[in-house]
């Protein structure tokens, strides 16, 4: 019981991670990030190919950054010019772009997994009572808590972080106040993705690194942005942790319902509580 | 959230009529002779069929998502849907194809009905996350369900029964279960002309248009919604049981995400505003997959870059600009 | 990664080989073609993107490489033969799409390919409607040999019962008698299950557990903490593709390789080459395999199939495209008709000559079930393992020896009058 929940909580965590940086460009970009999905696949990729040169904990750093640009690239001439319009045309956007990089990482990695290794230390157990606590998942928590602090803070404290949680309320407003909206959302955008590419990387140490590695991963964050309540990213967080944790336990008591019950909660929670355990009032109503 | 839509100039310019008619006229008796000239160009008629039964279901689904606003992206649930009741009641009780279709449309319209209510109070790209992972939900439901639905591996088993018509056993050939297919679509089409120009037709226009307006007037909008949400489920969920008739196979992925997005860029390929929208863009895209997953492994690159382009470039769709060059 | 040979990378083949750009490697055949003569088309179905992707790639350039050598050689009753390869995205619905398009627009006259058995399934009754040939290249349910056999079905891989009996005997005499399973929840995983306790109860041992891991399972710790504290001997793992290498991977992480020997049934060069160095262990069977020493033509082919793939070695799957391939060409010309009955006949019992067999002992489709019978490799994964050298076979099992018979496996074939 304590062991699955545990489980559930590092997977929860993975999931919070995705859905943190889907949550920040819904909120201030109104994309729906189809392609978060092969940006992680993106990371990882890059990781890989960096490993030989800078290490593990160098394609960390370097592969997100890496993913960044080419997100940069992505906000800037494909979906600037879809701003202010139907949401629908960004979603559709996305979509596409999201099988036209899946063929492209698989035209240049080939379609066959790649060996993605972990530095040795991390690839065991701390001690042999204590198993479950593997040296990689107290990484990937690690990493998360430090990332996701990071960004709160930076949204907190920060000049533009402030201006993304201004833009995030009413980005009109702000707009007229002489702040630079476009690069504010590209900014954004970027942050986003970066937390993709992160993501990628950790998921990558447990998974085979495929080009489809992203598809089973992205569904899960959506649901978590709807369970936490759209707009809010502590309620990503929090959604994020409570899917994990629920698909955890059923993992370990009823493996077949594992993904089903994550819907069960969506579900649940839109009955009971329609904008999401910590949205905000009247927000896309 | 300001939506663009609101903006948009109200569909229809006054028409050309004698235009209009005569390019329907041509198009029904195109439709009626494929099994006659397509293959003589090159194509097959399942490939007719499968055209007709994708714009079946963007038919379906634009009455949602170009009429009403309800931008839904799960709308292969309902697909999917469709084709295992159509599986299952085979299998399971009478191998009898008009009640096997009607099996399979209930099902999938009772799922619609279920899940509107809990979408209709959403907006925009809210309605769209919420719609997706509804149809996630039933996605993992087939893959799982084993007993029932034979899980990962498909529903098989069945296959495309005989049609008893006056105590005859017709079996169905491709070009015969074309015209069944050709039928119903005209069925479904002319359905939907007739919603359009009905007052619950314009009501489902003005909730796309100016939802709060409708709201001060004191019309229910959300039953709107969940009327427009619920119809276009039932004409899906029919599409779904063709497909499943023609391939004598329902699998998990007729409920995948990818399979909604694809009934969504068949609207905005064709033109979401026009009623002949949906089929030119399912024309379009189902001839590009089919030739193109042929001659090239990185057909996914094309299809993505026909989604990325049509969105930059025509995001009124084909028929939306043929029209606005027209007017121009 | 592009496809080296144009025969399967432009699927009008042939007549349009010269102009696909950036492919230089069709080699045309000495023997030139007429005008008029119209080639023998075989259709295959084969995922070239989606998850079975890598397995789809080996078996497309086994069969392509094939094709060339049967034109070489004159091809199917003198007539050039063209291989028109279609993609099924990994997934059964596309599958039958892509052989209705092969058979009424294309007109082949033969169907191969699948990797996954849901869409060898379907493609299997989808032939026997339209009575065609078709040779199930690479999905394991047993049903495709067993209870729904059909006439025009053939298979070339191997067959659930002989992947399990593969390393029975070595796993039970070398572990131990305590196993644990963890069965991917779809119809292989179960089949393989069912098999291995069938032989584990026989043999006197006992499962101390398993547990079912659904497909596409991405986070398998709940179940390896359940198979730790089951304390086994041996821990089978029967997943296969992308599943077998998370699995595996996360077995390393918990250290349970250190405690518990690993083993499973299916393994295959495509998963073993995606596992970094640390998860490259166990015990496994495979299908065929490149390094065979002292076996004729094994070593030209491997040469041969280097060249057409980037320097990879071939790994079963291709193998299965480029025996199929063989087969339906030497039956068709055994038979001197393209008809599907005529063509099944003639394979039925036909035994590969050695450059194609490319294994030791008598390789034939058994005239009863049509199922292939060749050999299994058990054997294992050594310490210093690297590609291509990744396996260690230990012992060469002929099919015919460990096989159900046709009875046994539930075929009762039955042909049109």
């Amino acid at each position: 019981m304590l062991y699955s929940a545990f489980n559930g909580l590092v997977v929860g965590i993975f999931y919070a991670l995705m859905a943190l940086g889907l949550s920040l460009i819904l909120g201030l970009n109104g994309v729906i990030n189809f392609a978060h999905g092969t940006f992680m696949a993106l990371g990882g990729y890059l990781a890989f190919t960096l490993e030989p040169y800078i290490g593990f904990w160098g394609g960390l750093v370097v592969a997100p950054l890496l993913a960044v640009v080419v997100g940069l690239a992505v906000e800037r001439f494909l979906i600037r010019p879809l701003y202010g319009r139907d949401p629908l045309f960004s979603l559709l956007l996305t979509f596409g772009l999201a099988m036209i990089m899946q063929d492209v990482i698989r035209t240049i990695w080939g379609s066959i997994g790649q060996p993605f290794a972990l530095p040795n230390y991390l690839n065991s157990p701390l001690s042999s009572s204590m198993f479950f606590l593997t040296g990689f998942r107290l990484v990937v928590i690690a990493i998360t808590v430090l990332v996701t602090g990071a960004l709160f803070a930076v949204l907190r404290y920060s000049r533009i972080g402030i201006r993304i949680r201004a833009g995030n309320a009413d980005l009109e407003t702000i707009s007229s106040l002489g702040v630079n909206i476009f690069f504010l959302r590209a900014a954004n955008f970027g942050i986003g993705i970066f937390l993709a590419g992160v993501a990628g990387i950790l998921a990558a140490g447990q998974l085979g690194l495929s080009p489809t590695i992203g598809d089973s991963l992205i569904m899960p964050a959506f649901v978590a942005i709807i369970v936490g309540g759209v707009g809010s990213l502590m309620g990503s967080v929090l959604g994020g942790l409570i899917i994990g944790i629920a698909s955890g336990l059923t993992a370990a008591f009823f493996p077949v319902a594992q993904e089903v019950v994550i819907y069960v909660i969506m579900a649940v929670v839109l009955v009971i509580r329609p904008r999401g355990l910590l949205g905000q009032e009247g927000l896309f109503e | 959230m300001s939506s663009a839509l609101e903006t948009r100039p109200s569909s229809r310019p006054a028409p050309s009529i004698g235009g209009r008619e005569i390019s329907a006229a041509i198009i029904w008796l195109a439709l009626l002779f494929v099994p006659i000239w397509l293959p003589a160009i090159g194509g097959f008629t399942d490939l007719a069929s499968r055209v007709l039964i994708y714009a079946m279901a963007a038919t379906g689904l634009n009455l949602l998502l170009g009429y009403t606003g309800g931008l839904s992206f799960g709308h292969a649930a309902y697909f999917g849907l469709g084709a295992y009741g159509t599986g299952l009641f085979i299998i399971h009780v009478i191998p009898s194809m008009p009640l096997a279709l009607i099996a399979g449309t209930l099902l999938g319209g009772i799922g619609g009905i279920l899940v509107g209510p809990m979408v209709m109070k959403r907006k925009g790209i809210y309605f769209s996350m919420i719609t997706i992972a509804f149809g996630q939900m039933f996605y993992f439901l087939a893959v799982r369900w084993n007993t029932v639905t034979g899980g990962e591996d498909g529903l098989t088993g069945f296959s495309r029964v005989p049609l008893h018509l006056a105590g005859e056993s017709i079996k169905l050939g491709p070009a015969r279960f074309y015209y069944v297919v050709l039928a119903l679509f005209a069925a479904v089409m002319l359905v939907v002309w007739q919603i359009l120009r009905s007052p619950m037709g314009h009501a489902f226009v003005a909730t796309r248009e100016n939802t709060t307006r409708l709201r001060f007037l004191g019309v229910a909008v959300d039953k709107q919604i969940w009327v427009a949400f619920a119809i276009s489920a039932f004409i899906t969920a029919l599409a779904g049981s063709l497909n499943a008739m023609l391939t004598a196979f329902a699998s998990p992925d007729d409920l995948q995400w990818q399979l909604s997005g694809s009934f969504v860029v068949i609207c905005v390929l064709g033109g979401m505003r026009s009623f002949w929208g949906p089929f030119l863009g399912a024309v379009i895209y189902i001839a590009a997959q089919d030739y193109l997953s042929s001659v090239t492994q990185n057909w996914m690159s094309y299809i993505g870059l026909i989604f990325v382009l049509s969105v930059l470039f025509f995001p009124q769709g084909l028929l939306g600009f043929i029209k606005g060059r027209g007017r121009s | 990664m592009d496809f080296v040979n144009s025969a399967s990378f432009n699927r009008r083949g042939l007549l349009k080989a010269g102009a696909a750009a950036g492919v230089s490697s069709l080699v045309l055949p000495q023997v030139t073609w007429g005008a008029s003569e119209k080639p023998v088309k075989i259709g295959m179905i084969d995922p070239r993107t989606g998850v079975y992707a890598p397995a789809g790639h080996n078996e497309i350039i086994g069969a392509t490489m094939a094709v060339d050598e049967i034109n070489k050689k004159g091809g199917i009753l003198g007539r050039p033969v063209q291989l028109l390869v279609e993609d099924d995205n990994s997934l059964p619905g596309p599958a039958v799409s892509k052989a209705q398009k092969l058979v009424a627009e294309d007109k082949v006259n033969f169907l191969m390919g699948t990797v996954n058995s849901a869409a060898s399934e379907s493609l299997s009754q989808f032939a026997l409607q339209h009575e065609m040939l078709f040779v199930d290249t690479g999905g394991h349910a047993d049903d495709v040999t067993g209870s729904k056999c059909h006439w025009t079905t053939f298979r070339t891989c191997s067959t659930t019962w002989m992947l399990t009996a593969g390393d029975f005997k070595t796993l039970f005499s070398k572990f131990g008698k305590k196993w644990f399973f963890i069965v991917p929840d779809y119809a292989f995983g179960h089949a393989l299950y069912k098999d291995y306790m069938v032989q584990l109860k026989k043999a006197g041992g006992e499962a101390v557990g398993h547990a079912l891991a659904p497909l596409g399972t991405t986070d398998f710790s709940s179940y390896l903490i359940r198979a730790r504290a089951a304390k086994p001997d041996v821990l089978i793992c029967l997943q296969a593709g992308d599943d077998l290498v998370n699995l595996l991977k996360q077995a390393v992480q918990f250290g349970l390789d250190k405690q518990i020997a690993i083993a499973g049934a299916l393994q295959e060069i495509e998963v073993l080459q995606a596992l970094p160095k640390a998860a490259l262990l166990g015990w496994w069977t495979f299908e065929w395999y490149w390094n065979q020493p002292g076996v004729p033509h094994v070593a030209d082919f491997v040469t041969e199939v280097k060249k057409r793939s980037g320097g990879k070695v071939p790994t079963a799957r291709t193998w299965f495209g480029y025996s199929t391939a063989h087969a339906i060409a030497m039956a068709a010309n055994q038979a001197k008709s393209l008809d599907s009955l005529k063509v099944v006949k003639a394979l039925e019992g036909m035994e590969l000559p050695p450059e194609v067999a490319l294994q030791p002992g008598k390789v034939h489709y058994r005239a009863e079930d049509h199922q292939m019978m060749a050999n299994m490799f058990p054997g294992y994964v050594p310490k210093d393992a690297s590609y291509p050298n990744l396996f260690k076979v230990a012992d060469v099992i002929p099919s015919e020896s460990i096989a159900l018979s046709p009875a046994a496996a539930g075929c009762k074939m039955t042909y049109p009058s």
